[in-house]
C-alpha cells in the first residue's frame, strides 16, 4: 500500500488511541499538547516513509514516535513547569523512564476514561460532541466542520473554549466510582446519542462523513457494553436504537444522495445482521427493571424494522410515543405520535391532535399536516406542504416535499 | 404558564368489575389522552394513581377507615399540567376518560412554594 492512502487509514485508527494514552498520562489541563504530539507523530510519519519506505510495522513505528515524544515532554516539562500533573510530578519524582503505556487493554481504558471526561455537564453539548470526535473518534478539524456545516475557525474556538473549561474545572480522567457510574453514564449516553444523531439526520452533504458519524457513536456505545462496570440496561437499550436506525443506511439514501423515506424504501436493502444485533441488544436491555427513553426508541425502532403496516404495529408504536412523551417531551416524539394516532385513528382524529400541537414554525409539522389532509382536504394539504418546503432548510427534503405537491396538484 | 393540579376523583374503580381486554382499553384511553396532553408539552408531572386503601386522620387523634370523603368517593390520582389559566386547563381536562366511569376531575392552581 501506498503511504499516500495508508497514513490516512491510520490516522483515522491510531490518532484516537495514542491522543487518548496521552491525555490520560498527562491530565486534563494538557490535551492540547497530547493532540500535538500525535500530530506531529504522523507528520514525520509522512516526511519519514516518503523517502525511507514505510516500516514493516507502521502502527508501532508511530507507537514508538509518540512514545519518544511524549517521554520527551514530559523530561522537559518537569524541569520548568511548576504546575506539574501528578503523572509528571510521580515522573520526575521516581524516575527518568516514564512508563507509556500503550498496550491495547490500556488503549482501551484510556479512551472509556477520556469519555467521562469528555461528556463534562460544565461543557455545552455541540462541544462535547465535537471533543468526542477530535480525541475519541480522530476527527480532523475539517470535517468536524463539515459535520456541524461551519467553518474551521469556529471548530477550533469551540473546541480551545471547552479544553479552557475542563482544565479551570480540574476535571478528572478517571472512571467514576461504581456507586457513581448510573448518575455519570447519562451524560454520556446524551453525547453519543447526539453524536449518532448528528450523522443520522446530518444536512451535510458527505454522506461517508456522515455515516462514519454514527459508526463512531456505535462503536463508543459497543465500548461501554463490553466493559463490565459501564455495561447497564440503558447502554444496551441506545445501542439497540443505534443498530435498528443503522440497519436502513442503505435503505434511506438513493444513488444520487436524495433520501427516501420511509414508506418509499426498498426492504430488502434493509440490513438483517442489525436488525439481529438490536434485537439481542434490546435483549440485553431488558435486565433489569429501567425503562429509559432509550428503552422506548429503541422498541419504536423495533417495530419500524417489523411489517411495514399493520394495526397492531401501530398501536404499539402509539403507545410507545405516548410513554416517549410522558416522560420527556419533544417536538419530533410530538409529531411522530400523531402520526401514529393517525394510523391507527385515521387521518381526521390525526389532524385534530395535530392542530393542538401549536409547531407553526416546524417544517416538519406542516409537513405532517400536509400529509394527513392528503385525501380529507387536498387543498389545505397543498397548502400546508408548500408552507412546509418554504420553511425547510435541507433540500434533500424540498426536493421531496415539492414532488407531492406536484403529485397533488395533478391528481 | 401557570401550573395546575387535576385531581381524578370516582368511585373506587376497583370496585368496576373489567375483563382483562377492558383494562386494557381503560389503561390505552388514559395512555392517548395523557400523551395526548404530553404532546402539546402542557404535562408538568404525570404524578401518581392511588390505591384504594386509606386512612383519614382527624382532629383529636380520631382515625378512620378508608379515603372516602362525606360520600363513597376516592381521589383516583392527580397529575400537574401547565396551561395559561384556569380555563384552559378546564378545557383539557374535558376529555379525561375517568369522565367515562362517571368520575370528576378537579382542577386546581398550584401555589408555587419556592423560598423567597
Amino acid at each position: 500500500m501506498q503511504e499516500k492512502e495508508l497514513i490516512p487509514q491510520l490516522y483515522r485508527s491510531e490518532f484516537r488511541k495514542i491522543t487518548a494514552v496521552l491525555c490520560r498520562l498527562f491530565g486534563i489541563e494538557h490535551i492540547s499538547i497530547a493532540e500535538d504530539i500525535v500530530g506531529d507523530t504522523f507528520l514525520l510519519a509522512a516526511e519519514t516513509w516518503g523517502f525511507k519506505g514505510i516500516p514493516q510495522n507502521p502502527a508501532a513505528w508511530l507507537y514508538t514516535v509518540a512514545k519518544n515524544k511524549a517521554k520527551d515532554f514530559l523530561k522537559r516539562n518537569a524541569i520548568y513547569n511548576e504546575k506539574v500533573s501528578p503523572a509528571i510530578q510521580l515522573a520526575s519524582e521516581n524516575t527518568n523512564e516514564v512508563e507509556v503505556d500503550l498496550s491495547s487493554n490500556n488503549i482501551k481504558d484510556s479512551q472509556l476514561q477520556m469519555m467521562f471526561a469528555i461528556c463534562y455537564p460544565g461543557i455545552p453539548p455541540e462541544s462535547q460532541i465535537g471533543l468526542s470526535l477530535r480525541i475519541l473518534c480522530g476527527f480532523s478539524i475539517d470535517e468536524i466542520a463539515d459535520a456541524f456545516l461551519t467553518n474551521k475557525e469556529t471548530i477550533n474556538k469551540r473546541l480551545y473554549r471547552a479544553k479552557e473549561k475542563l482544565k479551570e474545572d480540574k476535571v478528572k480522567i478517571e472512571m467514576p466510582p461504581d456507586a457513581e457510574i448510573d448518575k455519570r453514564i447519562d451524560n454520556v449516553l446524551i453525547t453519543l446519542y447526539l453524536l449518532f444523531n448528528e450523522g443520522y439526520y446530518s444536512s451535510s452533504k458527505n454522506a461517508v462523513l456522515s455515516k462514519d458519524l454514527c459508526l463512531e457513536a456505535m462503536r463508543l456505545t459497543y465500548m461501554l457494553a463490553e466493559n463490565t462496570s459501564t455495561n447497564k440496561p440503558d447502554v444496551n437499550a441506545l445501542l439497540s436504537l443505534m443498530c435498528f436506525h443503522a440497519s436502513r443506511f442503505d435503505a434511506r439514501i438513493a444513488p444520487d444522495g436524495e433520501l427516501i423515506l420511509y414508506d418509499d424504501q426498498d426492504i430488502s436493502l434493509w440490513n438483517n445482521e442489525l436488525i439481529t444485533n438490536g434485537e439481542h441488544f434490546l435483549n440485553m436491555a431488558a435486565r433489569g427493571n429501567v425503562v429509559s427513553k432509550y428503552h422506548i426508541e429503541a422498541a419504536i425502532a423495533y417495530w419500524h424494522t417489523a411489517d411495514k403496516d399493520s394495526p397492531e404495529k401501530w398501536e404499539k408504536v402509539l403507545s410507545l410515543y405516548n410513554r416517549l412523551l410522558i416522560i420527556e417531551y419533544s417536538p419530533i416524539a410530538a409529531l411522530n405520535r400523531t402520526y401514529a394516532l393517525a394510523k391507527v385513528y385515521g387521518n381526521e382524529a390525526g389532524i385534530a391532535e395535530a392542530e393542538k400541537l401549536k409547531l407553526e414554525n416546524s417544517n416538519l409539522y406542516h409537513g405532517l399536516l400536509g400529509e394527513l389532509y392528503t385525501g380529507v382536504d387536498n387543498k389545505k394539504a397543498i397548502d400546508h406542504l408548500t408552507t412546509a418546503s418554504k420553511l425547510t432548510k435541507a433540500a434533500a427534503d424540498r426536493k421531496v416535499i415539492l414532488k407531492k405537491i406536484e403529485k397533488l396538484k395533478a391528481g | 404558564m401557570k401550573e395546575f393540579a387535576l385531581i381524578y376523583r370516582s368511585e373506587p374503580l376497583g370496585e368496576i368489575k373489567l375483563t382483562p381486554e377492558g383494562t386494557m382499553a381503560v389503561s390505552k384511553e388514559w395512555e392517548n389522552w395523557m400523551g395526548g396532553i404530553a404532546a402539546q408539552n402542557k404535562l408538568v408531572s404525570p404524578g401518581m394513581r392511588l390505591g384504594n386503601e386509606g386512612r383519614t386522620v382527624k382532629p383529636g387523634n380520631i382515625v378512620t377507615n378508608g379515603p372516602y370523603a362525606e360520600i363513597k368517593e376516592i381521589v383516583g390520582g392527580l397529575s400537574i399540567f401547565r396551561a395559561e389559566s384556569i380555563e384552559e386547563a378546564t378545557e383539557m381536562a374535558k376529555s379525561c376518560p375517568i369522565l367515562n366511569v362517571g368520575g370528576n376531575v378537579e382542577v386546581r392552581d398550584i401555589i408555587q412554594m419556592n423560598a423567597q
